[in-house]
């Protein structure tokens, strides 16, 4: 066993320290730590990335030496490690062009368990990318949520704990729905590690007897995990939570924590019941459906939002929904797609959330549209980082978003069922014209001048790094889409092995 | 059907429970109400777990007298996930309890409804 085997183990030890340590340490000194320590990590994750690329197989941790049947184990592969390693550089990005705001939304004295709860967060992300284990995906599924919550409500106003409080709400009927699931899996499998599970799953599915209580032992699990990460129709708490968090937990709560929600929900597919098992299954289908209703119903409601957050996040909804529909499209080529998109939302929706304060902060602080007119020109910078990631969500080449919708498209025709191709073609479509709609407009508004006095924003450099760093990895995803496909599918083989 | 759930009442009953707790949790709108609800759901699967953990005439996995065979004693495993899921059930309650507390403190209901009316006419919060 090489040292680098244990580098998963301890991203995850070493953020639940940290976030101990940071509860100890003053404001800024946190924030210090936690931009020093999220660098450590991302240097301890691309070595497992280059290590599994080099040894072309995943690796099994086992915790205290307890073999299969019984211990508790670690997985990594090159798919958790691209996943891991994106999550902790938008993490970092959150934290470095957000900080500003923190420090202005927080009280003075609780910087530090901002800080605290983060690396918690990042505790919890590490060990849903890397578990394989069912039960500890749940428990640390339970601390995202908590940590979730906690960095929505250290901005104490009354709007923002009335969001936590509807956001928790949906939360836990989520993982009541999903413990509830494991629960029945493990009665019907006696496992609660994924690959013994697997190969009980196998046996149990050529049973046709117990197929219609395997179909709902999943469902139950996939219901509570498609609640959790908003799914239409389970959309509705999405504005209210992105819209009034300060903007770093904006950024995270969109981009890492739901993503976090639809891996595992794509890693118990793959690890523990099996793609096949799961083709038998209607469930797919219904992901399929629900998926396309969130594309579309998602950005009919961006576009009557009445404040750019709000319509940034019923964006989200809709971009939610682009991932299930990869999901349930089903094949290499839908998973593939599935997961690009989160690679790709995830860093483009991190750009917008971190974008929208710097516009409003310039128009007196107020969001809704009307007072953003001309602050793309106010702001150049932010300006000019919000059309990119517009552009990018509207599937302009050159960006993620292009190359994602490609990767749908190609799922679509390689599906080879007609109805499929047919609803998926004409989903993108008009998912893409009304995205076009919303953005293009905010576009148009952020650069039209209103013949105020054009007081222009002065800010430090420092702001613009983690958003150049967003920009270039949406850039470098839509032009060099084929590397990442490529590291994707090298992840998915490793799964099926 | 009615002999499967008698066989298997324990399970039913879990079930069941879960069942009611959902849907306190989703269609009550007091939220202390709410929370005996989510309490009432993970009591239902805390109590699906143990059922399924125990096997009838066997003893809890001590070894007593010198008997080690495995047909002796029941399986820890589902014992040990009821006690994890508690811990986590109380740390989750806790917090919705403190989100409460603040919640009523600035608009003296416990209603979710009419807490939600109250904020949208609520200017301060830009």
């Amino acid at each position: 066993m090489d040292f680098i085997t244990n580098f998963p183990l301890f991203t995850i030890m070493l953020s639940l320290f940290s976030g101990v340590l940071c509860y100890m340490l003053k404001g800024k000194a946190a924030r210090r730590y936690t931009i020093f320590y999220e660098l450590l990590l991302i240097v301890l994750v691309s070595c497992v990335l280059v290590y599994t690329l080099r040894t072309g197989e995943a690796f099994t941790y086992v915790m205290g030496e307890f073999p299969a049947p019984w211990g508790n184990e670690i997985r990594a592969g090159v798919l958790e490690a691209l996943l891991a390693l994106a999550f902790l550089v938008i993490m970092l990005c959150a934290v470095f062009a957000g900080y500003r705001f923190v420090d202005t939304d927080l009280d003075e004295s609780k910087v530090n368990l901002y800080y605290s709860l983060l690396n918690l967060m990042t505790a919890a992300l590490m060990a849903l990318v890397w578990t394989n284990d069912l039960f500890t995906g749940y428990v640390f599924l339970e601390i995202l949520t908590l940590t979730s919550c906690g960095i929505l409500i250290v901005r104490e106003i009354g709007r923002t704990t009335l969001a936590a409080v509807r956001y928790m709400i949906l939360n836990l009927l989520g993982s009541g729905l999903f413990l509830l699931g494991v629960v029945l899996l493990y009665d019907l499998t006696g496992h609660l590690l994924m690959v013994p599970m697997h190969e009980a799953v196998a046996e149990l599915a050529a049973d046709p007897a117990v197929m219609p209580v395997l179909t709902m032992a999943v469902g139950i699990l996939t219901i509570g995990l498609a609640i959790k990460s908003g799914l239409f129709p389970f959309h509705y708490w999405m504005p209210d939570t992105y819209g009034w968090a300060t903007p770093s937990s904006a950024a995270i709560l969109s981009s890492l924590v739901s993503k976090a929600y639809i891996f595992l929900l794509f890693k118990t597919y793959a690890r523990a019941i099996g793609f096949s098992v799961i083709g038998k299954m209607p469930i797919r289908n219904i992901l399929l459906v629900l998926g396309i209703g969130g594309m579309v119903v998602g950005s009919m409601q961006a576009i009557r939002a009445n404040n750019i957050n709000r319509m940034v996040a019923l964006s989200s909804a809709a971009q939610i929904g682009y991932i299930y529909m990869g999901i349930g499209l089903g094949g290499t080529s839908g998973y593939t797609a599935a997961i690009f998109h989160i690679l790709a939302h995830a860093l483009t929706k991190s750009l917008l959330f971190l974008t929208t304060p710097r516009l409003a902060e310039v128009s007196g602080d107020d969001l809704s549209f009307k007072a953003l007119q001309g602050s793309g020109i106010r702001n150049r910078d932010a300006g000019v980082f919000f059309t990119i990631g517009a552009l990018s969500m509207i599937g302009i080449p050159i960006f993620a978003g292009f190359a994602s919708k490609l990767q749908f498209g190609l799922a679509a025709v390689e599906s080879r069922s007609s109805l499929k191709l047919i609803l998926v073609m004409l989903a993108l479509a008009v998912s893409s014209m009304l995205n076009a709609i919303y953005f293009i407009r905010t576009i148009i508004r952020i650069y039209a001048r209103d013949g105020r006095d054009m007081q222009r924003a002065h800010h430090r450099a420092g702001y613009n790094i983690p958003m150049l760093v967003l920009v270039g990895a949406n850039v470098f995803l839509g032009l060099f889409s084929w590397v990442i496909i490529d590291l994707i599918h090298k992840g998915l083989n490793m799964f099926a092995a | 059907m009615i002999e499967n759930l008698l066989i298997n009442n324990e399970e039913a009953v879990a079930i069941i429970l879960f069942g009611i707790g959902f849907t306190m949790l989703l269609f009550q709108r007091n939220l202390i109400k709410k929370l005996i609800g989510m309490n009432i759901m993970d009591s239902g699967v805390f109590l699906f777990l143990a059922s399924m953990g125990y096997i009838g005439g066997r003893k809890a996995p001590i070894i007593t007298d010198g008997v080690t065979s495995r047909t002796a004693y029941i399986n820890p495993v589902p014992a040990g996930l009821v006690l994890t899921g508690i811990v986590v059930s109380v740390s989750v309650t806790a917090i919705m309890l403190s989100l409460t507390i603040r919640l009523y403190k600035r608009y003296h209901t416990l209603d979710l409804d009419r807490i939600y009316v109250l904020s949208k006419h609520q200017t301060e919060d830009r």
